[in-house]
């Protein structure tokens, strides 16, 4: 029995910024103080707002201390833990209040989110299977193998109007109806846990912070639709969410919760994990299998779909960690519950990774249709230094970006594909005034252009020609033609790929052709980057109003590019300017600017 | 495990430990551990709450700290709250006085009048 | 048979269930361009030059894979569709080296075909061409990645056809090649040889290594005395190279197109066959009759010889020792013809024309040589000696028919249908049966080994024993037989096998048949008909029968299976790595 729990974030944001080094140092100073016995130390999953990490938090009173450092350990142990004196400046300051501390859910971060994949994420210890179990845990596997028929789980599952969180928003109930009604000895179940999307982290975090929920619901799918193995194919990139699924996967093994003859029914299943080398394309299912199966990762026609012929050419229903992750509280709430939850057409809640130009970057958990001035302006706490907001980007590489002018578009898979994006994996990224659109095109498309396996022609070529136009345009050598091209080429390869990467790599070419195409034009025709970040069509410039002619800019510059007389204004010769950006670094005045 | 019984049992099990991150309204025990309170003795008298409330499998009991509460010299100080009861002080406690508290008022509702503040 | 109904550009359809919508459309008289398409061999749905639109459908889906369903309707040529093959074919053609004009595939090339059918007037993308190393080190292919479209034909033939895995794709994206393990040379690769890359090979990425220059030059040579001998195989195909119907000997025409060249004398391999099933009918009666090593497996094809000592060396006792039917009459021309015609054997100069890129390794093996003379100088594919006598001027229509020089003027029957799969096994047993039952017999036709069938068995029943046989055609097949009988699950006596499926009459250096004729015929049958006709026509079927090799037995070899035959005319191998050389 131990009086008091402190809660350490171990996911892998909180891990970079130190949280290892704490944990490490809050168990030494525990033991100095002769506490061990009576504080329990507990490294959790993600708690979301990966911008104040590392964060702790002590119980009984929910003390939320964020961007722990390893000095402040002692002072949390001596005062907090050992007097009771909450140490008030190391508190989140968004839970300060004059008469104590306020609850978490009433943050501003918190307050519209609504957190059912993320329900256990950061609250329970990820491995130890008894404090999952406490949180309701393998209950609905319970329940599912000994009160519902297997027709009754997909119902359920139908009726909740669950889609698939992966990006593609087909709808999880149909995939399961799909894959129990297609004929097979041998079926198969399978997680996607290949994330790939830049900055997109949801999967990983729940598979670190509550790995027996992405478990117990592949039971309940594979007693679903007839399948007896289960393979999660996960990045090796990701080693704390693999360490944690395999304690997991051992653990439930122990309890029999996975096994034979589950819950004393005749239902058994097991799971392995399959360690992906990293490939972006291996997200696409077709791909992913293959790459299961040991083979060069790259996707094949469909059909045959995966239902009826996946892996090993056996009938594989394969969802994404976050569907998963909502599975066991459809069953455990009912599908009204969760179907309440939502928009029309899009229910139960969605993940996103926010990150780029915005305050609170993490992981939020929003209802689907909460519009995306709420997410950014209220859950992410708005743009940093007062910078105006010019557009985000959802679905990654394979999504588009939205302007302004749609920030309160209610964000769910139809209105995002209606706006030329598209939902994907959830990753969210705010762009300001300061980025350049053409330039955010190029760096999705070279990240495409990597990422293409080559199969298919249309995405092998195509995307690689579609990165050389756009490199032509932000070199200020584009074409007007060449902006046309770039339109006609991005549809045909969308049009023509084999598979989704290939088909979707030209959205973030198209999105910003759509909603910045004076951008494009700055580029061509007035040979200038509005932004100020292409390089070639940038150029440093002397004020001379503000010039001191002190002379420090041009003892920096390391090409000799700037000349003058002492105490006169200085002048760039543009020709020899590499525009390294060092003058404006060094000059004390404020004199140089980039136009 | 075979069963929904069997599932259950570990529940109940891991939330006596996980309860105290949860807001309840169980009853609460509240240790004085300022600098009085713990040269007179509190924390041996906070550790035998904790062991005493594991030993019996008390789910629905908080033992926190608070700082000084300004009657030094009666340290150690412990109050204990049950829901929809009235607030109950005991004072100048020692680990066995704890145990007792615990058997007596905790589990059966009775409170250890010898120890209130009322007969200091 | 289920039937589909559906709707192809408005014209509907029915067709079998299972049918692509590429086969459907060529039921309804519509042709889909492909390019990563062959029949049989691949269908990956990764070039998108099928593309159509499926009403409804968000993509376009490729025709070459897509199953046909009840009630789709199915654009083929739609604006949308031609838009996307067009922009995709200029996007391949932006990275390929277009020399088409110096190409060996000038004029016989899929992407050729492609630019002039979807109407490429210009290659709108400029941008990086990644310049690849030509691999020329093999003595049978050259690799040429600035050819390659990355359709995978080639991959998919070796891979999963032959069951070789010599070549596969490298790197990602737009870097992805076609190589060897760890980019290695071919020839330092676990390839067999086979060429079936080559013929898969929509454009000239793939060739054989081209060696006209040497004969060309040996014929020039006023010193040397040139010899050719053309394989049974190449006279089914070498019409094709020249506008003949598929399947159409042409015997005699080549016989006079190889004298116009410049040969000093032209044989027929088929006698070479002829000493084979000689030697190899007595290995194989002695084996059976003094218990060695059954099954005896065939040893002609240089392909699976290879294939043999890389994947399956605990086989090698099983094969037989004989050379292949050049190699032997290559060491029989430079020894008892020589002799008999008083010809220096260090001037003669042997080529043997073979329906077969495998043959340049096989000649070149350091065993294949008797008293320091190689046994054949000079191998040219069926595809050379097409390219000899169009650079000749030969207007091969218009020869008259000639006939193989004397002796070895007329082979037999058995000797001309080695050239098709089934076709060495039934003339052995030609052979084998006359022997052992010590009579001539009256049935002469095998037809359980003949056929495309991948493995064929049958048991025939000689002198009163049964001998069970199996013949397997391309190497996947081979596999698939020879894991049989090392689990034990079959036994044999006597087996027969070619690296390449359907033998040599779809051999890896014969005529270059596009993807569209491979769904349009079967070619494998219709070439070997040529071989069966030619054989029903012959005077004499049995090869102990002919009077030139009766001859040749008794002038020099004494019996089959001499001491002298097994210097001559023996071989052995040697145990290969399973991945590289």
């Amino acid at each position: 029995m131990y009086r008091g729990h402190v809660l350490c974030c171990g996911g892998t944001g909180c891990t970079s910024s130190g949280s290892e080094a704490i944990i490490n140092e809050m168990e030494a100073q525990l033991k100095a103080n002769g506490l061990e016995n009576e504080i329990k130390v507990i490294k959790t999953g993600c708690f979301g707002l990966c911008a104040l990490g590392p964060i702790m938090v002590v119980y009984p009173e929910g003390a939320f201390y964020s961007r722990v450092k390893v000095e402040d350990v002692k002072e949390i142990v001596e005062e907090h833990l050992l007097k009771g004196r909450i140490v008030t400046r190391l508190l989140y300051q968004e839970t300060v209040e004059d008469d104590g501390i306020k609850s978490l859910n009433e943050v501003d971060f918190y307050k519209k989110q609504h957190r059912v994949a993320l329900r256990n994420c950061g609250v329970i210890d990820p491995e130890n299977i008894d404090e999952y179990i406490e949180a309701d845990g393998y209950k609905a596997l319970g329940k599912v193998l000994t009160e519902m028929t297997r027709e009754e789980v997909i119902d359920e599952v139908t009726k909740s109007g669950l889609r698939g969180r992966g990006g593609g928003g087909f709808p999880t109930g149909l995939k399961w109806k799909f894959a129990y009604n297609a004929k097979g000895d041998k079926k198969f179940v399978a997680c996607n846990a290949d994330e790939g999307d830049p900055g997109a982290f949801m999967d990983r975090s729940i598979l670190e912070g509550d790995p027996h929920s992405v478990i117990e619901a592949m039971a309940i799918a594979a007693y679903a639709v007839g399948a007896d193995q289960g393979y999660i194919y996960i990045r090796a990139e990701y080693p704390i969410a693999v360490k944690r699924l395999e304690i997991a996967i051992g653990q439930a093994r122990a309890y029999g919760l996975l096994g034979k003859n589950i819950f004393g029914t005749d239902f058994s299943f097991d799971l392995e994990l399959r360690l992906g080398a990293g490939a972006f394309v291996c997200g696409e299912e077709t791909a992913l299998m293959t790459s299961i199966e040991g083979k060069r990762g790259e996707p094949r026609p469909r059909p045959p779909f995966p239902a009826n012929q996946g892996l090993w050419a056996k009938p594989t229903l394969l969802n994404n960690v976050e569907t998963y992750a909502n599975i066991t509280q459809i069953i455990n709430n009912g599908a009204e519950w969760f179907s309440s939850i939502g928009t029309e057409k899009s229910k139960g809640t969605k993940v996103f990774a926010l990150g780029g130009k915005i305050n609170n970057t993490g992981l939020v958990e929003i209802p689907m249709g909460t519009t995306l001035r709420e997410i950014i302006e209220e859950i992410g706490g708005g743009i940093p230094d007062g910078k105006k907001f010019k557009a985000a980007q959802t679905g990654g590489p394979s999504g588009g970006c939205i302007p302004a002018a749609l920030m309160d578009t209610p964000i769910d898979y139809d209105s995002l594909i209606q706006i030329g994006s598209m939902m994907g994996s959830g990753g969210l990224i705010v762009m300001d005034e300061d980025n350049c659109m053409v330039d955010i095109a190029k760096f999705f498309l070279e990240f495409t252009v990597d990422e293409s396996c080559g199969k298919c022609a249309p995405c092998r070529i195509g995307t690689k020609r579609l990165l050389e136009i756009l490199t032509k345009i932000t070199d200020g050598k584009g074409t007007m033609e060449d902006i046309d091209r770039l339109e006609e080429l991005a549809y045909t390869i969308k049009n023509s790929s084999l598979c989704g990467l290939g088909q979707t790599a030209p959205n973030p070419v198209l999105s910003t052709l759509r909603y910045f195409r004076d951008e494009y034009i700055a580029h061509v025709k007035d040979k200038t980057c509005p932004a100020g970040v292409c390089k070639a069509l940038s150029r440093y410039v002397i004020n001379r109003e503000k010039c001191k002619g002190c002379s420090l800019c041009s003892r920096q510059c390391p090409v000799g590019a700037i000349s003058g007389k002492i105490k006169e204004p200085f002048v760039i010769d543009s020709d020899k300017c590499i525009k390294c950006g060092a003058c404006m670094e060094a000059c004390k005045f404020g004199a140089i600017y980039k136009k | 495990m075979k069963s929904l019984a069997d599932l259950e049992a570990i529940r109940q099990r891991a939330a006596t430990d996980v309860n105290i991150r949860r807001e309840h309204d169980g009853t609460r025990i509240v240790v004085g551990m300022a600098t009085c309170g713990i040269a007179a003795g509190a924390r041996p008298v906070m550790t035998a709450f904790v062991e005493e409330i594991g030993k019996r499998n008390l789910s629905d009991v908080s033992v926190v700290q608070t700082g000084c509460i300004g009657m030094c010299r009666l340290e150690p100080i412990v109050e204990v709250m049950r829901p929809g009861e009235e607030k109950v002080t005991y004072v100048k406690m020692t680990p066995e006085k704890a145990r007792r508290v615990v058997s007596e008022h905790i589990v059966n509702g009775n409170i250890v009048a010898e120890y209130t503040i009322g007969n200091a | 048979m289920d039937m589909v109904n559906l709707k192809i550009n408005g014209q509907a359809v029915t067709v079998p269930a299972g049918y692509t919508i590429l086969e459907a459309a060529r039921e309804a008289g519509i042709d889909i361009p492909t390019l990563c398409y062959l029949k049989d061999a691949s269908q990956t749905g990764s070039c998108r030059m099928c593309v159509v639109e499926i009403v409804g459908a968000r993509a376009l889906q490729a025709a070459c894979v897509y199953p046909v369903a009840e009630g789709i309707e199915v654009l083929t040529h739609s604006p949308k569709v031609k838009q996307a093959r067009k922009s995709t074919l200029e996007l391949l053609l932006s990275n390929h080296d277009r020399s088409c004009l110096t190409c060996v595939r000038n004029k016989n090339c899929e992407l050729q075909t492609l630019s002039e059918e979807l109407g490429v007037s210009e290659i709108p993308f400029q941008g990086e061409m990644i310049k690849r190393e030509i691999d020329d080190l093999s003595p049978s292919i050259v690799r040429n990645n600035n050819k390659c479209v990355l359709c995978r034909r080639c991959v998919n033939v070796c891979k999963n056809v032959q069951t070789v895995g010599a070549i596969d794709v490298t790197e990602r994206g737009f870097k992805s090649q076609i190589a060897s393990p760890f980019n290695m040379p071919l020839s330092d690769s676990n390839c067999v040889n086979c060429g079936q890359c080559i013929a898969a090979c929509p454009t000239g990425a793939l060739t054989e290594k081209d060696n006209t220059a040497d004969v060309f030059d040996a014929i020039a040579d006023p010193e040397k005395y040139v010899i050719v001998q053309t394989a049974p195989a190449v006279r089914a195909a070498l019409g094709e190279e020249f506008g003949y119907e598929i399947g159409t000997p042409v015997t005699g025409k080549m016989a006079a197109a190889l004298r116009r060249l410049g040969f000093d004398r032209v044989f027929d391999t088929d006698t070479g066959a002829d000493i084979t099933i000689m030697e190899e009918g007595t290995e194989l009666i002695e084996r059976i009759k003094n218990g060695g090593k059954l099954p005896l497996i065939t040893s002609c094809s240089p392909g699976w010889i290879k294939f043999c000592e890389h994947s399956f060396p605990d086989f090698l006792d099983n094969l037989s020792s004989c050379k292949s039917p050049h190699q032997m009459f290559g060491a029989v021309l430079k020894s008892y013809y020589a002799k008999k015609h008083n010809l220096d054997p260090k001037k003669m100069f042997v080529v043997s024309v073979m329906p077969c890129v495998a043959k340049k390794f096989e000649s070149q093996r350091e065993e294949m040589e008797h008293e320091h003379l190689r046994d054949v100088d000079c191998v040219i594919s069926t595809r050379e000696l097409a390219k000899m006598i169009r650079q000749s001027g030969i207007n091969f229509k218009s020869l008259p028919d000639e006939k193989f020089d004397i002796p070895f003027e007329e082979a037999t029957g058995a000797g001309v249908i080695f050239g098709a799969t089934g076709g060495v096994m039934e003339a052995a047993l030609r052979t084998v049966a006359d022997v052992l039952e010590n009579k001539n017999i009256d049935k002469l036709e095998y037809h359980e080994v003949r056929g495309t069938e991948g493995i064929k068995e049958a048991t025939v029943n000689i002198a009163g024993k049964d001998i069970r046989v199996a013949v397997a055609h391309g190497l996947g097949n081979a596999r698939k037989l020879l894991d049989s009988i090392r689990s034990g699950e079959k036994q044999y006596e006597f087996i027969e096998i070619m690296a390449c499926p359907g033998g040599c009459v779809t051999g890896g250096g014969q005529p270059i048949v596009n993807a569209k004729t491979y769904m349009e015929h079967d070619l494998k049958a219709e070439r070997a008909k040529a071989l069966y006709s030619e054989d029903e026509r012959a005077a004499i079927r049995k090869s102990h029968e002919n009077p030139d090799i009766v001859l040749l037995y008794k002038e020099f070899f004494g019996e089959p299976g001499s001491h002298l035959a097994h210097e001559l005319l023996h071989t052995h191998y040697t145990a290969r790595n399973r991945y590289t050389k």
